[in-house]
């Protein structure tokens, strides 16, 4: 017996001592201690675990948390050009308030009965996405477009039978070190070159590094750089030519105007949600999704939940199910596709909601909106000495910054800016050979004119 | 005041809207959202925008997304949400393995700061002291809770963790070289099934173990099962079962002297706090489920989070960055010339980090303690209690206590009344309850899993009991009701006739116009 009998927490309402003796003596026992009678003394923990102590007070609890993330400085206190795989984009109130619901919030996996409503709003959200891809299948998100595209790239190799997979050098070196590891020892990566003046795929590497090994083509559309790739086409043939699939990651925000990859030949499309309506989290916030055709052999292939909708026993009724439940490793375990547990449901429910309020006209928008300050952004920036475009291309929110004449580097370039309270943009040094004075600069709707000039401004005095 | 008792909601219903599906709202003009303008500047210098993208890359029809006012949206999501039953409404200890705990509203009010939210992962470090020292300072948490030496949280979830466990093995193994020698993991058929499928993944055959009459896998197939090709053994304790196998060590022992790592999976760990920890059981990975034991909310399916821990001697194995101090400043380490890599993007799922971290702060020791015994405390309350309704058992270990959870069995009732676990799960959503039906593997026949965790008050826990006491009375009586159940749910039998067949399944309602027409 020890006094710790004597804590009671409001998260935890039997831990009133009396309804403990209560409780302990309707199953016979007189010490806490007797439940734990199957684990042997040598394995049992009899010390005090060195933690912090706790802070028992709600008002305590938010004053110590909001006391530590006061010292960060957010995107919206300072001007952010930072990308490269996390978007600062609007999200809308509406999204908010469904995503904090507390029925979806703290909902898990219950049956499609009394939980319809997660089945109907993942349903619709697969729906919504595919609107944007002109694909017929979406699955409920996994982790995030790095998984989403080791996952793909492990769907065209079971198709194929073939172990290769060919890989834009253009794609983000974190994504790519993930993917990786996914694919080891399963399958190997090879790289395909980027032409050095366009950043599009150099199509003679492809060609030449296409072998019946090849099970997959994958490129990215707009690239990591920001770049349109407009030899969709051929790309995607030329995997087709030699019996291996085409992997297109995007991002939907920019299918509003943008081609989505269906309509130039992709076999499976895939990559992240986050920009669609979710806060950026520091990189913790995102949704990976997987998108094809509806073919039996393709979907047999998904490791993810697949919702689809169907009829009930009373005439009018929406329902909703599992499709093709059998395929996943919850019911075969190491024989089915790959795994599937808990990912990214909440954000794809939130994903869904932005795309039903921002409709046809508002994505188109939004893309023009940014296409627009894209072109405005690089051509000021340009405008500064020493400062050029690294490649000759059409770009969508991101473009590469040459900074080689400046004599200065991207990364006391960016010491600078930070002391102006700007987030310059993401150095590309470390991670690509031959940029090492390079920097990827982002502009969403939330940077306004007045801060791009003031960036230029501010790169003119530091350069 | 007169103390609180248990009622089963007999008359209680479940919001039902008849709610379309949102394409089904499309009216042509009608607008969600504004978006802003560029200004007047930006279009002298960019133009219209459209040109802009080459015209082999421009979409030639607009996305057929439906066009709907703001407010039928919301109103059209705030239905849906009604018609799903979260943890705050329901007592859900149904959904046994999933640890269904009270998620704290403070945690999502602080997760919900700008001061999270806003934040970029390439931001200058200097700017994002405050999140890198909570991660810090959760992993300082986890090394106590486990024991062991350094914490990754970049796995996405709990079946990712066992991915990435999964990797650092294979590397452990070519660092000295038997990669490919080493090709199996072990693991136990009650352990969670990605325990097999995520091992998998990393190319290791999957060697299964069955458990004997006392429901745990004994040392003698373990034994007979590790050789000089064992990577690792991979094993969930307590098990799905509840039952806590107290020759873990023995197990760690063995897998060791035949040249394998172990790799404990730490989903079941609501009743183990301060009780007892990997490190003592000889594991040289551990991983632990934030959404599950650590009371961050489950979402209808995730954001996940998972924490990966190792000992010593595999620490430079995590994926990059750790998070490391130095000078009083926190920094992305990425200096593991041995890391795996990467396994997701950027650092893991920070805002399930954080609740995760105010979670534990708003307990210390003594509360995470009090957390496990309250835990168990309440699932042998609630076995002895369902153990004595008519028609339910629990197989294996008949007599013992359970650490969180227990798989029962309605093999009797269905046997002896036609009705089963099927029957039942419906019929429960008519009081307001869930009780789901994934208890994989199938080897209990006619299984429910029943996990009461902490949060729930004896009170609730007698209600979810008198909703099985009445479909077990139901079933040795009357079937009208629990065989036409769910009778006061959203929804009623649904067609699953859909769900398998190719020609019929319909996983978007683009795919459900072409297969079934406009008629519903």
């Amino acid at each position: 017996m020890t006094d710790k009998k004597t804590f009671v927490h409001p998260y935890i309402p039997n831990s009133d001592p009396r309804i403990r003796e209560e409780m302990m003596k309707e199953i016979g026992i007189t010490d806490i201690e007797e439940l734990f009678e199957d684990i042997p003394e040598i394995l049992r923990f009899r010390g005090t675990m060195n933690l912090p102590d706790p802070l028992l007070s709600e008002m305590e609890l938010r004053n110590h948390i909001e006391r530590i993330l006061l010292k960060n400085t957010t995107c919206r206190e300072f001007t952010s050009f930072l990308g490269a795989g996390c978007y600062n984009h609007h999200v809308p109130a509406i999204c908010d308030e469904i995503n904090g619901r507390s029925e979806f919030l703290t909902a898990y996996a219950g049956e499609p009965y009394e939980d319809h409503g997660r089945f109907h709003a993942l349903f619709e959200y697969e729906s919504l996405m595919a609107e944007m891809l002109d694909f017929d299948v979406v699955n409920v998100p996994t982790y995030d477009w790095t998984q989403a595209t080791s996952t793909a790239l492990r769907m065209a190799g079971r198709l194929t039978g073939r172990s290769e997979v060919l890989v834009s050098e253009t794609v983000s070196a974190d994504r790519l070190a993930a993917i990786k590891n996914y694919l080891i020892p399963v399958m190997k990566i090879t790289i395909v070159k980027h032409d050095p003046v366009t950043g599009l795929m150099d199509l003679a590497d492809l060609q030449d590094k296409m072998s019946p090994r090849t099970a997959a083509v994958y490129f990215e559309n707009p690239s990591f750089l920001g770049i349109i790739e407009i030899q969709g086409e051929q790309i995607t043939g030329t995997a087709h030519r030699n019996g291996a699939l085409a992997v297109v990651g995007t991002d939907p925000l920019a299918l509003g105007l943008l081609k989505p990859p269906s309509q130039y030949g992709a076999d499976i499309a895939c990559g992240d949600i986050q920009s669609l309506g979710i806060h950026m989290y520091f990189g913790g916030a995102t949704g990976g999704f997987i998108s094809s055709r509806d073919e039996e052999k393709l979907v047999m292939e998904y490791p993810s939940r697949l919702f689809g909708i169907t009829k009930t026993a009373v005439e009018g009724e929406w329902g909703f199910d599992d499709v093709a439940y059998d395929r996943t490793s919850f019911a075969h375990r190491e024989k089915g596709k790959e795994f599937v547990g808990t990912a990214s449901a909440l954000w794809g429910i939130t994903a869904g909601v932005y795309l039903a309020l921002m409709g046809p006209q508002g994505m188109t928008e939004l893309d023009r909106h940014i296409l627009q300050k894209t072109e405005y952004a690089l051509k000021k920036i340009t405008s500064v000495k020493g400062v050029s475009a690294r490649f000759k291309a059409s770009h969508f929110r991101e473009f590469v910054i040459d900074f080689s004449l400046t004599g200065k580097t991207v990364a006391e370039i960016n010491r600078a800016l930070l002391t102006k309270e700007i987030f310059g943009g993401y150095d590309l040094g470390k991670d690509y050979p031959g940029m090492e004075n390079c920097a990827l600069y982002c502009v969403t709707e939330m940077v306004s004119q007045k801060e791009i000039d003031r960036l230029v401004e501010v790169l003119n005095e530091i350069i | 005041m007169e103390k609180n008792t248990a009622r089963l909601r007999k008359n209680f219903h479940q919001a039902k809207w008849d709610e379309e599906v949102i394409f089904q709202l499309h009216t042509p003009g009608e607008k969600g959202i504004i978006v802003p303008e560029v200004e007047e500047g930006i279009r002298q210098v960019a133009g219209d925008g459209l040109p802009l993208i080459p015209e082999e890359m421009r979409r030639s029809v607009p996305p057929g997304l439906p066009e709907v006012g703001q407010m039928r949206v919301l109103k059209h999501y705030l239905r849906l949400s009604q018609a799903t039953l979260g943890a705050d409404f329901n007592i859900d200890i149904g959904q046994g393995t999933c640890t269904m705990k009270y998620n704290p509203k403070v945690n999502e009010a602080i997760a919900r700061d700008q001061k999270a939210s806003a934040l970029h992962p390439y931001q200058d470090e200097e700017t994002v002291q405050g999140a890198l020292g909570i991660i810090y300072n959760l992993e300082g948490i986890f090394k106590e809770i486990s024991g062991l030496d350094r914490f990754s949280f970049q796995p996405s979830s709990g079946s990712h963790a066992i991915m990435v466990m999964a990797s650092v093995v294979r590397k452990y193994h070519e660092l000295r070289g038997e990669g490919y020698k080493r090709n199996e993991i072990i693991t136990t058929i009650f352990s969670h099934p990605s325990d097999a499928a995520a091992a998998a993944i990393k190319g290791y055959k999957i060697i299964t173990l069955f458990q004997g009459p006392d429901g745990l896998v004994d040392v003698k197939s373990l034994s007979k099962a590790v050789s000089d090709r064992t990577a690792a053994l991979f094993i969930t304790n307590p098990e799905d079962t509840g039952i806590f196998n107290p020759q873990i060590t023995e197990f760690t022992r063995i897998v060791h002297e035949a040249g394998g790592l172990c790799g404990y999976d730490q989903a079941n760990a609501n009743g183990l706090l301060g009780i007892t920890r990997s490190r003592e059981a000889g594991f040289d990975l551990c991983f632990f489920n934030l959404h599950k034991t650590f009371g961050t909310p489950h979402g209808c399916g995730g954001p996940a989070g998972g924490a990966i821990g190792v000992t010593e001697k595999l620490q430079g194995l995590l994926p990059v960055p750790l998070v490391d101090k130095k000078n009083d400043k926190y920094f992305l380490n990425y200096d593991l010339p041995d890391s795996i890599g990467k396994t997701r993007a950027f650092y893991g799922v920070f805002p399930v980090i954080l609740k995760a971290y105010a979670w534990v702060m708003s307990l210390g020791a003594e509360g995470l303690r009090t957390v496990s015994e309250t835990a168990v405390l309440n699932n042998n309350y609630i076995m002895n209690k369902i153990l004595a309704i008519r028609g339910a058992t629990s197989p294996f270990s008949a007599g013992k206590r359970r650490i969180e959870q227990v798989r029962y069995s309605f093999e009797k009732m269905h046997r002896e009344t036609g009705i089963g676990t099927h029957d039942v799960t419906y019929r429960m959503a008519d009081f307001g309850f869930h009780m789901w039906s994934s208890h994989h593997p199938f080897i209990v026949p006619e299984p429910f899993t029943i996990e009461p965790t902490e949060s729930y008050s004896k009170t609730e826990l007698d209600e979810y009991l008198a909703g099985l006491q009445q479909c077990s009375e139901e079933a040795y009586g009357n079937h009208e009701l629990i065989k036409s159940a769910p009778n006061n749910s959203v929804v009623h039998h649904i067609d699953s006739s859909f769900s398998d067949d190719p020609k019929k399944w319909a996983i978007t309602w683009r795919a459900y116009l072409k297969k079934h027409g406009t008629k519903q």
